[in-house]
């Protein structure tokens, strides 16, 4: 990369070239837009393979072509006619938004002492959030199989949601901490030594700073409940509380020989898409949010 | 580690004391009520859970008369680590973590020095990378399934071949690998893209002045200083990878040569009702991932005492 502009006679200054297209900006090589090129094909491909596969019905479907012949919305029509389907995805829709509230809310109290305050053991506390992160869900479902069916929670949403606040309350945490770190302790002084309590200076300053980091986690953590799938299958016998992905799996399972595909791409592309769009509206946020989980973490 | 905090926690308090003391709670009073309603539900939702699991490992439970268990000690796990089809299970994970981590290493890192270096691409990059992130991984495995899967996708036309992708040993298996790689590749190229942008560009300024080549540059500048970002993004991906359940579930129904240590553990208890031996396969897949966990959190270290820092 960049092999060309090193022999360019004058190369520009690296300040200068971050603009792009900004006069005297070095040319792009043309071998660098068909990597360009390659990499989008490689992203978008398979999806378009699956609308392709979605708007086909009968003959069609295994004709193998590279577009509908005769485009449908039969398999639209007939998942939202299917009541599985708009149950999975009121499931899903309570689950995640209540999952992801209780954690963020829970998460911003314990976030927000472990960046601000004073006390003994954070690094543990902090270690221990993170090594939950890193569990694997097998390990929770297994016991939680035999205990939701005692204690009456299996196959509800309340069985659901406790499981994935295991892994959305930790990850909520640590993605707070890191963003309420960043906001400059001076205003929370000020309001200190103006008289405001510490309740207070975390209520009135903190939170309205923190919204982009409350924001971040709070995707993060929808999307990570809205694709949770072991639990959702494991803990769940019937439609009355299971969420899309398991939904999906189970129209794929029932019958192995012939497989409604058609159905289940259209399933398939009416849940990714607002996920794209939420994902793409917001993908400054979560590319943030996942560097400070990962990287910087 | 515990050396560690006590130094950090020791030192916060030399520093100048705001005039805080008076009002509201105390600054510890108030960090522990805020911290405490955390603790308590990681106390409930992980640590319980995993306690009762590890329980219910160590007994033996009738098919017949439903609660009756008697103590087993640490048969159900000799059992397991007898049993040929764990061991397949578990090679299956080793194989598609180690291909797949590989694969979106090399790939991520591609995709990440294009992005660096495309001027006017750049922005689409870096929206288009972001698709099959927030695409969920049930419908990856649809999508999979629609390409490979014979009649419906286009794979064995391409090639020429009438190879059954999801149905015969190595070729499923290579399925899943390659949707993961789909997957997360992005990822991975979005991480190491952050760990790129923080390289200061004067350093490859004075390399060119000094007569370095591009690949010298990249193998002498650009690589050393990925190598934090690049370990982080590697072993967290090799976490993830070990606990691996939905693709080869949707995909192949873990059948063909790619059941894993979770899908094995899931049909033990949940499909055949075998909640002893069941629960011995999940702890033991969770010691696994806890091992690597330990090297992650080592590696991350600094940068969690950076966070504990006052």
């Amino acid at each position: 990369m960049g092999a060309t502009t090193a022999e360019a006679p004058q190369a520009a200054p690296a300040r200068r070239r971050k603009k792009t297209g900004a006069a005297g900006a070095p040319k792009t090589p043309w071998w660098l837009y068909v990597v360009v090129a390659a990499i989008v094909v490689f992203c978008l491909f398979p999806f378009y393979w699956m609308i392709n596969i979605s708007l086909k019905t009968g003959a069609d479907l295994t004709s193998g072509k590279a577009y509908p012949p005769s485009p449908t919305l039969a398999n639209y029509e007939s998942i939202f006619q299917n009541g599985d389907f708009t149950r999975a995805l009121l499931n899903s829709a309570v689950v995640s938004v209540t999952t992801t509230v209780l954690a963020l809310v829970v998460g911003s109290f314990c976030a927000y002492a472990l960046a601000r305050l004073r006390f003994r053991g954070k690094f543990p506390i902090l270690a221990l959030v993170l090594s939950i992160t890193t569990f694997p869900a097998i390990a929770i479902a297994a016991p939680l199989f035999r205990l939701w069916s005692d204690i009456g929670i299996y196959n509800t949403w309340i069985g659901l949601i406790i499981p994935n606040l295991t892994f959305a309350l930790p990850l909520a945490i640590y993605i707070l901490v890191s963003f309420f770190k960043e906001i400059p302790k001076d205003l929370e002084e000020a309001a200190l030594v103006d008289g405001a309590t510490y309740f207070q200076a975390f209520r009135k300053v903190v939170v309205p700073l923190a919204a982009p980091g409350l924001a971040t986690a709070g995707i993060l953590t929808f999307i990570g409940v809205w694709n949770e799938f072991l639990f959702a299958i494991t803990l769940t016998s019937s439609s009355s509380a299971r969420t899309v992905p398991a939904a999906i799996a189970f129209f794929t399972g029932s019958t192995q020989f012939e497989l409604p595909l058609g159905t289940i791409s259209a399933a398939s592309v009416v849940i990714s898409i607002p996920l794209i769009f939420l994902v793409l509206f917001f993908q400054k946020r979560i590319v943030a949010g996942l560097t400070a989980g990962a990287v910087k973490g | 580690m515990a050396d560690a905090t006590t130094s950090v926690t020791e030192a916060a308090p030399k520093q100048t004391q705001p005039p805080r003391r008076s009002k509201g709670l105390s600054e510890r009073r108030l960090a522990f009520l805020m911290v405490s309603p955390s603790m308590l539900l990681i106390a409930l939702v992980a640590a319980y859970p995993i306690g009762y699991g590890i329980w219910l490992s160590l007994h033996e439970y009738s098919v017949r008369v439903a609660g009756l268990s008697r103590w087993a000690g640490l048969r159900n796990y000799t059992t397991a680590l007898g049993d040929s089809e764990w061991w397949a299970a578990f090679w299956h994970t080793m194989i598609f973590a180690g291909a797949s981590v590989t694969l979106e290493l090399v790939i991520g890192l591609g995709m990440a020095m294009t992005m660096h270096a495309a001027f006017r691409g750049q922005g689409i990059l870096r929206t288009v990378v972001l698709v099959p992130w927030a695409v969920l991984t049930v419908v990856t495995a649809v999508m999979w399934r629609t390409m490979f899967q014979s009649p419906l996708g286009f794979v064995n036309t391409i090639l020429g071949t009438d190879t059954v992708w999801l149905g015969d040993e190595p070729y499923a298996l290579i399925v899943i690998i390659l949707a993961d790689v789909w997957k997360t590749a992005p990822f991975m190229a979005l991480l190491i893209l952050a760990g790129l942008q923080v390289i200061p560009s004067e350093i490859y300024e004075a390399a060119k002045v000094d007569g370095a080549t591009a690949w010298q540059r990249f193998t002498r500048i650009t690589l050393p200083l990925l190598t934090p970002a690049i370990l982080v993004a590697l072993i967290f991906r090799t976490l993830d990878a070990l606990r691996v359940f939905d693709l080869p579930f949707v995909l192949t129904n873990a059948k063909s040569g790619t059941s894993t240590l979770s899908t094995i553990a899931q049909e033990t208890f949940a499909s055949n009702r075998i909640y002893g031996l069941g629960s011995a396969m999940a702890v033991l897949t969770f010691l696994i991932v806890m091992a690597v966990s330990l090297i992650y959190i080592r590696t991350v270290g600094g940068n969690i005492r950076g966070l504990a820092e006052d």
